[in-house]
């Protein structure tokens, strides 16, 4: 396995080793990349020369946590470094708001709805009608409604539009 | 577009690629035991702040860590047996949530008790006698109602509990609850809706539901003694209630005390079908 080339700056290793770790697709919504969902934190070169790459789980249940970093480390490595080290970062919690504008864009031209803005601080209990609108990322229809607050992976709902009559999956704020 | 050339996704990107670019890597043996991938708190800083008792510390982590993985185990047994498709799902989410929240607080503890025990030690090593759990989380699922009752206290409390532990003096273990403040108010959104449905729905699901407040009732008082946010959790129960034309339950002085080790005759088969496959092929890989 080659060692990066010393002929490189730091600078410029730091940020081609990013642009790798960023392009790192996530297993659950292959269509965004880390960068995109917001979960890759940073990456640092440290003195010695290991590539230090710090994730942050969506949910404290991701079960995709352990191939994120897999794939990270490997990519990684497959492109030179031979010393890859990856971090978990827990503080501050993820938030549905990091997901970048080019991913929001994405997951939409692939008939999920983005997340709203995420709420700030506590969230009392409401039991009153909560009439939000998610737009059908199909058709664009407002006249959408929710089937289950959960779905098929942790961070999405199930909703369903009445003008095209197609289920989808909506990422949740959180 | 924003970004520059950081969102070309070529093929070579496809996530299952990936993955077997990791299996072909030969010093990444990431499915087996120990190698830190599976880890929840792979790679964070493992240190005792000055000042936090270790001790008291690591018992924190095991108590709510069972409170969690307890209730998965029993959110989990609703699959196939839940009213509709869309319930299962749900109640796996919440469960899923809960499993992820004890993996990382019993990965803490690992770290701070001095054992260096992993999550499943604590998790399939241990015998019913040494769970902390609450007792009100390893009765059996009963009525949908029953479980409906169970989980909009057991989140209550364990939200207010998680607001609180969020300023904790470990950045660990702050860190936890912050992340999991945001899944626990899902949880108890979910289980306050479905309780507003069934008391406010037909004269039979307005029943099962007082019965379900009268069977949880008597192990409510148990989590006070344990930590005590009664004034949150009272609260969101008068206001679940009030909405679902349903009565206050009446408390009664606690009557489990799972924090001691005293469970009922429930959790010891639970934890049997738990941990059967890990005690019967201990350090199997895969």
């Amino acid at each position: 396995m080659v060692t990066t080339k010393a002929t490189v700056s730091g600078i410029e290793d730091v940020r081609r080793a990013r642009s790798i770790a960023e392009r790192v697709p996530d297993p659950e919504l292959p269509m965004l990349t880390l960068a995109d969902l917001g979960v890759l934190r940073d990456v640092e070169l440290t003195g010695d020369g290991t590539v230090v790459a710090s994730l942050t789980p969506t949910y404290s249940g991701c079960p995709a946590m352990a191939e994120m970093r897999a794939a990270v480390a490997a990519r990684l490595r497959a492109a030179g470094y031979a010393r890859v080290r990856i971090r978990t970062v827990l503080d501050p919690p993820w938030t549905s708001d990091w997901i970048t504008e080019s991913g929001r864009r994405k997951l939409t031209e692939n008939g999920i709805a983005p997340p709203g803005a995420a709420p700030r601080g506590p969230v009392a209990l409401s039991l009153l009608p909560t009439r939000r609108t998610v737009p059908c990322p199909r058709c664009g229809s407002a006249d959408t409604e929710e089937t289950s607050r959960f779905s098929a992976t942790s961070c999405k709902a199930l909703w369903r539009c009445h003008a095209c009559r197609e289920p989808f999956e909506y990422v949740k704020e959180i | 577009m924003s970004d520059s050339g950081n969102d070309s996704t070529h093929d070579d990107d496809h996530v299952y690629l990936s993955l077997a670019e990791g299996h072909d890597d030969g010093g990444d043996a990431r499915w087996a035991f120990g190698t830190g991938f599976e880890d929840p708190l792979y790679g964070v800083d493992t240190t005792v702040p000055a000042g936090v008792d270790a001790g008291e510390l690591a018992a924190t982590c095991v108590e709510l860590a069972d409170d969690a993985l307890v209730s998965a185990q029993r959110l989990a047994q609703w699959c196939t047996r839940a009213p509709e498709l869309e319930e299962e799902v749900a109640l796996a989410n919440i469960g899923l949530d809960l499993l992820g929240q004890a993996r990382l607080l019993y990965a803490r503890a690992g770290q701070v008790d001095g054992t260096g025990r992993d999550e499943d030690a604590y998790a399939y090593l241990r015998d019913a006698g040494d769970f902390r759990n609450v007792t009100l989380a390893e009765l059996p699922n009963g009525d949908f109602a029953f479980s409906v009752v169970r989980l909009l206290v057991l989140s209550s409390w364990r939200l207010a509990h998680f607001e609180r532990l969020a300023a904790h003096r470990d950045p660990v273990l702050a860190a936890i609850a912050a992340k999991g403040v945001k899944e626990l108010t899902y949880h108890r959104q979910y289980a306050a809706e479905w309780a507003v449905r069934l008391g406010d729905g037909t004269d039979e699901s307005h029943r099962r539901m007082r019965t379900a407040l009268d069977q949880v009732a008597p192990y409510i008082d148990e989590l006070f003694t344990a930590y005590d946010v009664r004034g949150e959790v009272v609260a969101v129960l008068r206001q679940v209630t009030e909405a679902a034309g349903l009565s206050m339950p009446r408390f009664e002085p606690a009557r489990g005390a799972g924090r001691d080790g005293q469970h009922t005759g429930h959790l010891a088969p639970l934890l049997a079908e738990l941990q059967s496959v890990a005690r019967a092929h201990p350090e199997a890989t895969w």
